[in-house]
């Protein structure tokens, strides 16, 4: 571990990373990577390095855990040993099962459960590298990987943090700012609906600082949502391309 | 939100919300009654009971000692779990916690820790080896709603009654005195649920109007009235005007709270 | 009350596809008299109705589909069949012996054994039950020959073609009989398997180009090409 930095912002107001405040890092997406999955996407943003899959809708197994009037969703929020500095077990903790679960709620007010009853999705993410916002960049790619699967949704789902460093509120915390910061702001949002999808936070805020860190992870989600829809429409433009080259 | 009698009910609910009213007979903004008792389990450090209407919660406090995290040397550890007691109701099952024990428990443990209530600094026995570490054990007695709430307060309630053992340390060994003095508190943050009903909000939902609510979301306010710990929760959404309600009516009623608690 | 796309656009889910006085058509949701897309997908307007062709969606079942499926498991009186949906089709025993089933008579697993191919009909599918399938009709039962792809269901119609002109047009190149099942699933028979193989490029590309024009042409193209190789050696 290095040893704590005395600023996390430095007197132009460059962040360690030598961001501004209101700048995100940079964000890499791309849809239909697995071949076995019905719907794949993975995210690089920053040095977080993430998978989502999705299978289904299918049949539930095991069955008694289906509903006769909506579609069931199963999500796995898991980190690869290797994801962080010291090794993590590969068994969940506690803190991949409260992920697991704040990732499934931020997804499914996207989706139409009530259209297939009796059936199931399950949604598998794999932090292969963390950064710090490992949360918000899975349902990022979550999101993208269920539209890649021709799952009916509402909107895409986008996500990021915002929090307080030093003195500052930021945008899209890193690693090491999560870690020394004073909070952080984890929020999902359905831009089109405006609808907020999850939202946490740990640290101390005033009322003020909170609404000022809201309205800056709602500003990122934004940019990240044209992000994704550019990743999705990528994927088959491409194709569309090639032929008229031709 | 799955079978037609929660729909009958759901639409029940929603007609009387949007006059004002509850089930119960409470206002959209009123808890329930609260009534925390201290101190009934003698052979835990600390320990508190708290009713909020018929949720009924107990929660005991160990004091043991154990190694600290590498990345706080001097500081003592806070260890929260929650158990949903399979006698407190029907859909509680005997097993190993599931994802609602633990993410109630990782709730109430965000709202001591980032408040930072215990003063963490002054459980540190010998730097990097030996810390104190504060067990809290959330157990649900009775769930008719609004555990969070609930659990939060209790969990306040039993650390503020909590003792610490008086000790001294000899050749590098700990040894455990007679007598006791208080655990050394810094805040006391107060939880404050708030559930989406139809698109209005309500303070301390209760059992049915969980069953029926798309979504909640509880904010752990401290003294000066700052925020230190949210977590949404449930398949729906809130709009930003909805958040921004929210945390209104939750600093609003967390100082209500303060004031009538004593806290 | 206007719409917010050009035809043919690609759109995402959740983007805006028009206010007002229209309705909401496949692939498409409508909220306060908005409307909006639920898949990716190209737009397009016909009259007042805002659909999406989806250029990604799964099989779900409907009264009257043809479908091609496997053999999944022999029940005690029947089959359950995979038929690449959400929900698995069940195949009675009385539809395929056209008489009254006796348990203690019949050996279902000589019939139709897991693995076995079929090509059948939904006979009946509601949201409360499984699709039930039906072999009692002229061109459908077990397979016995051929070769099976998959291609997203949404472009079977492609695979037609305007009034069936693009399979046709395969089917005369090729020399193959093709069964398109609704749910994706192609059976393909010809003479050869190296035809058959022809007519499964053919498909394949009509897949990954399903969106762009002049589709036909470059595909019957591509075909004379190749075939004129393949009656070379």
């Amino acid at each position: 571990m290095n040893e704590k930095p005395e600023k996390l912002i430095d007197k132009k107001g460059c962040r360690l990373d030598g961001r501004k405040a209101d700048e995100l890092r940079p964000l890499k997406l791309e849809v239909g990577v697995l071949a076995n999955a019905d719907g794949s996407a993975y995210i690089e943003h920053g040095k977080n390095k993430i998978l989502a899959a999705v299978f289904g809708p299918r049949e539930m197994h095991p069955k008694h855990l289906s509903l006769p009037d909506r579609m069931v969703i199963r999500c796995r929020y898991h980190m690869a040993p290797f994801s962080v500095q010291e090794r993590k077990s590969p068994a969940p903790s506690r803190r991949e099962v409260e992920l697991s679960k704040v990732i499934r709620e931020s997804l499914e007010p996207s989706l139409f459960v009530e259209l297939y009853p009796r059936t199931g999705i399950d949604l598998f993410i794999e932090v292969l590298q963390a950064d710090g916002g490992t949360r918000c960049a899975s349902i990022t790619a979550a999101s993208l990987a269920i539209a890649d699967a021709g799952i009916p949704m509402r909107d895409l789902v986008a996500a990021c943090a915002a929090g307080k460093v030093d003195d500052t509120v930021v945008v899209d915390l890193f690693d090491l700012e999560d870690k020394l910061g004073v909070a952080d702001v984890p929020l999902a949002l359905m831009p089109n609906l405006n609808a907020v999808t999850l939202l946490q936070m740990d640290g101390i805020l005033t009322p003020e600082e909170f609404e000022q860190a809201v309205n800056m992870a709602m500003e990122g989600c934004k940019k990240i949502y044209a992000m994704q829809k550019e990743a999705l429409k990528n994927k088959y433009m491409a194709i569309k391309e090639e032929v008229e080259e031709e | 939100m799955s079978s037609l009698v929660t729909r009958v009910k759901l639409k029940q609910i929603e007609q009387l919300i949007a006059k004002g009213k509850r089930l119960d007979g409470r206002g959209i903004g009123d808890y329930r009654e609260i009534k925390i008792e201290q101190g009934l389990i003698e052979k835990a450090e600390g320990s508190a009971r708290v009713l909020l209407g018929k949720t009924e919660v107990l929660v005991g406090t160990k004091i043991e000692t154990g190694e600290p995290f590498p990345d706080t040397p001097n500081e003592g550890v806070l260890t929260v779990n929650a158990e949903l007691v399979p006698l407190a109701s029907p859909s509680f099952e005997p097993g190993p916690p599931d994802e609602n024990s633990i993410e109630l428990a990782r709730i109430v443990d965000r709202g001591i820790r980032e408040s930072k209530a215990i003063a963490t600094e002054k459980l540190c026995i010998e730097p990097g080896k030996n810390v104190f570490v504060v067990f809290v054990d959330v157990y649900v007695l009775n769930h008719d709603g609004n555990l969070i709430d609930a659990s939060a307060l209790a969990a306040v309630a039993a650390l503020l009654n909590t003792k610490m053992p008086n000790y001294e340390v000899e050749d590098g060994e700990v040894k455990i005195k007679t007598g006791y003095t208080t655990l050394p508190l810094k805040s006391r943050p107060i939880t404050v649920t708030l559930g989406k009903i139809n698109g209005n909000l309500i303070v301390d939902p209760w059992l049915e109007e969980e069953q029926v609510m798309d979504s909640r979301i509880s904010m752990a306010i401290n003294e000066e009235g700052n925020i230190c710990a949210i977590q949404k929760g449930g398949s729906g959404y809130f709009t930003p005007q909805q958040i921004l309600e929210a945390k209104n009516i939750a600093i609003e009623k967390a100082a209500e709270l303060r004031k009538k608690l004593g806290w | 009350m206007p719409t917010f796309f050009e035809k043919k656009q690609v759109v995402t889910p959740g983007e805006l596809l028009a206010e007002g006085d229209y309705l909401a058509g496949e692939n498409t949701y409508m909220e306060e008299k908005k409307i909006y897309a639920s898949r990716i997908g190209l737009a397009d307007l016909d009259n007042k109705r805002v659909n999406v062709v989806a250029l990604r969606a799964f099989y779900v079942p409907k009264v009257g589909d043809i479908v091609i499926g496997t053999v999944k498991e022999v029940g005690f009186n029947g089959w359950t069949v995979d038929i690449k949906a959400p929900y698995t089709a069940l195949l009675r025993a009385s539809d395929v012996l056209s008489r009254p089933f006796k348990p203690q008579n019949d050996e279902l697993s000589q019939v139709l054994n897991a693995g076995d191919l079929i090509v059948a009909k939904i006979a009946s599918y509601d949201r409360a039950h499984d699709p039930q399938l039906t072999v009692g009709e002229p061109g459908l039962g077990k397979i016995t020959r051929g070769q099976i792809m998959q291609v997203t269901p949404t472009k079977i119609p492609r695979v037609i073609g305007r009034k069936g002109s693009m399979i046709s047009m395969i089917k005369q190149e090729t020399g193959c009989q093709i069964i398109l099942g609704l749910n994706g699933v192609i059976l393909i028979t010809g003479k050869s398997p190296e035809y058959e193989e022809l007519a499964m490029m053919a498909i394949k590309k009509i897949e990954e180009e399903s969106h762009t024009s002049g589709l036909t042409d470059r595909i019957t193209q591509l075909l004379k090409e190749e075939k004129a190789k393949l009656e070379e050696k």
